[in-house]
């Protein structure tokens, strides 16, 4: 009885010594595993920057970020030496960007291309991530509203709301690896009254873009846009590549494309220029980012 | 009987002593400064796991570079996309000891001044580190801090010339954390 009562008493100081023996490594690993599988993992940088080209991607501006972005589409390259291959001639679109929170921001601009102001709000409805949360896609809403101001030759007769096109988006990205992303951009238009460049009002379309990251500094990336209805105007598809590069403080965006607008309606619906034609043009987006308070998280 | 009760008291003490060897945190605090002559930057990091052997001195810190919090969001991002490939090399780690450990009176309220040596991992590059620290004692709480000046170089972190002027080639790290036991 009394030889039982001690095994037992040393069986439990075996396993309390075995317990709490434990070498901190032990417990290191323990702590990092608890807090691994406690996070979610939300997929950083997407797409490079906010724009793909010409379009959305579905990258927001951190909170309290304001970006500066001034772009330029020249002439057609094929204009040739006389016009030094486009660059003689150029239309621009200045812009101001803005971060209410990390996942809603807004923007509006002004294009040289038929005296265009626009205003969009971008909205993360879903990211993608692993960990604690899985999901595979992140999801972006983007309505854009613009406004062509050009003066009609008949002398002032269309009323505002003519003028106005609305552009609502939804933006489908996922990133595969480390280096490549995809996106998908299923886009409704209502466009203006006073732009001949579409037959139809309503243009649907859907557009795809994709990114490859070739070095910490410069991704490469693709953009289209194909129109569901609207067949029977002069407009077509709108088709953009492009390389991103960061310099620390600046971001560049090189591209070729056959658009001149830089507006969605414009650029999805009213690009007249075709890249079998040879009527390609270079252009360039700058942005600069400023931070206007203080981030907290 | 008195067989009996001598074994409790063993196992007493071995319980207690075992028990309260090994302290831990999960929400250390890590700070890192780089003043350079164009901006000076600071970072904090307030999840940083630590495990101490108060025992045998062994002393570890574990921490995702993707926790560090700065002023702007955009160095957020260069920090954890241009220099420390936060996606390659998630964590930073250091695995060493308190040389001194004896020296500290875990009993006793103060302030033990004490030395630390061993392995510091930042960015897949791993490098032995000497740095000065103090373990305070407080009322029965353990914390820590110490701080300690790490060249950017060393770690294989390239600095582009254009940005030279921005970022220190020295930073200076600073740890501060408050221990439980386990």
């Amino acid at each position: 009885m009394r030889k039982k009562h001690l095994l037992t008493v040393i069986a439990v100081t075996t396993f309390y010594c075995n317990t709490f023996a434990q070498d901190s490594s032990n417990i290191l690993n323990e702590l990092i595993h608890e807090s691994d599988t406690n996070k979610v993992n939300y997929a950083e940088s997407t797409f490079k920057y906010t724009r793909v080209v010409d379009g959305h991607s579905v990258v927001n501006l951190p909170a309290h970020v304001l970006d500066v972005r001034i772009s330029h589409r020249f002439d057609p390259i094929n204009s040739g030496l006389y016009n030094f291959f486009g660059l003689d001639a150029a239309v621009m679109r200045l812009g101001f960007d803005y971060g209410i929170t990390s996942n809603i921001m807004i923007g509006a601009g002004h294009s040289v291309y038929q005296k265009t102001y626009d205003a969009f709000l971008k909205m993360k409805l879903l990211a993608q991530s692993t960990g604690r949360v899985e999901m595979p896609v992140t999801v972006s809403f983007v309505p854009t509203v613009a406004v062509n101001t050009l003066k009609q030759f008949d002398g002032g007769k269309t009323q505002f709301n003519d003028r106005l096109s609305y552009v609502f988006q939804l933006l489908v990205a996922r990133k595969f690896s480390e280096n490549f992303s995809l996106q998908f951009m299923p886009t409704f238009i209502h466009a203006d009254n006073i732009s001949f460049l579409h037959a139809d009002q309503n243009i649907a379309a859907i557009g795809i873009a994709a990114t490859h990251r070739i070095s910490k500094r410069m991704n490469i990336n693709g953009e289209y846009y194909y129109r569901l209805n609207d067949r029977g105007s002069a407009a077509h598809n709108v088709l953009s590549f492009g390389i991103d590069l960061g310099t620390g403080g600046h971001v560049f965006q090189l591209h070729f494309t056959n658009s001149i607008g830089m507006t969605e309606k414009s650029f999805i619906g009213e690009t007249m220029n075709r890249w079998q034609d040879g009527d390609v043009l270079f252009g360039f987006n700058i942005s600069r980012v400023f931070q206007l308070n203080k981030k907290r998280d | 009987m008195k067989i009996n009760f001598l074994l409790t008291v063993v196992l007493f003490l071995v319980f207690q002593s075992a028990g309260a060897q090994v302290y831990y945190t999960k929400n250390g605090n890590v700070t890192f400064f780089s003043k350079s002559p164009l901006q000076d930057i600071e970072a904090e990091n307030n999840q940083v796991i630590s495990v101490m052997n108060i025992q045998t001195g062994e002393l570890q810190f574990s921490l995702l570079n993707n926790a560090f919090h700065f002023p702007k969001a955009k160095m957020e991002e260069d920090f954890n996309e241009n220099y420390m490939e936060s996606n390659k090399y998630p964590r930073s780690g250091f695995k060493g000891m308190v040389t001194d450990i004896n020296a500290v009176d875990f009993t006793k309220d103060g302030t033990y001044p004490v030395a630390v040596k061993g392995d510091l991992t930042i960015h897949g590059v791993t490098k032995t580190i000497t740095a000065k620290g103090a373990i305070i004692v407080s009322k029965g709480t353990i914390s820590a801090v110490s701080s300690f000046t790490v060249f950017v170089k060393d770690y294989g972190i390239k600095i582009p010339n254009i940005v030279s002027n921005n970022i220190a080639e020295r930073i200076k790290i600073s740890v501060n954390c408050s221990y439980q036991e386990k």
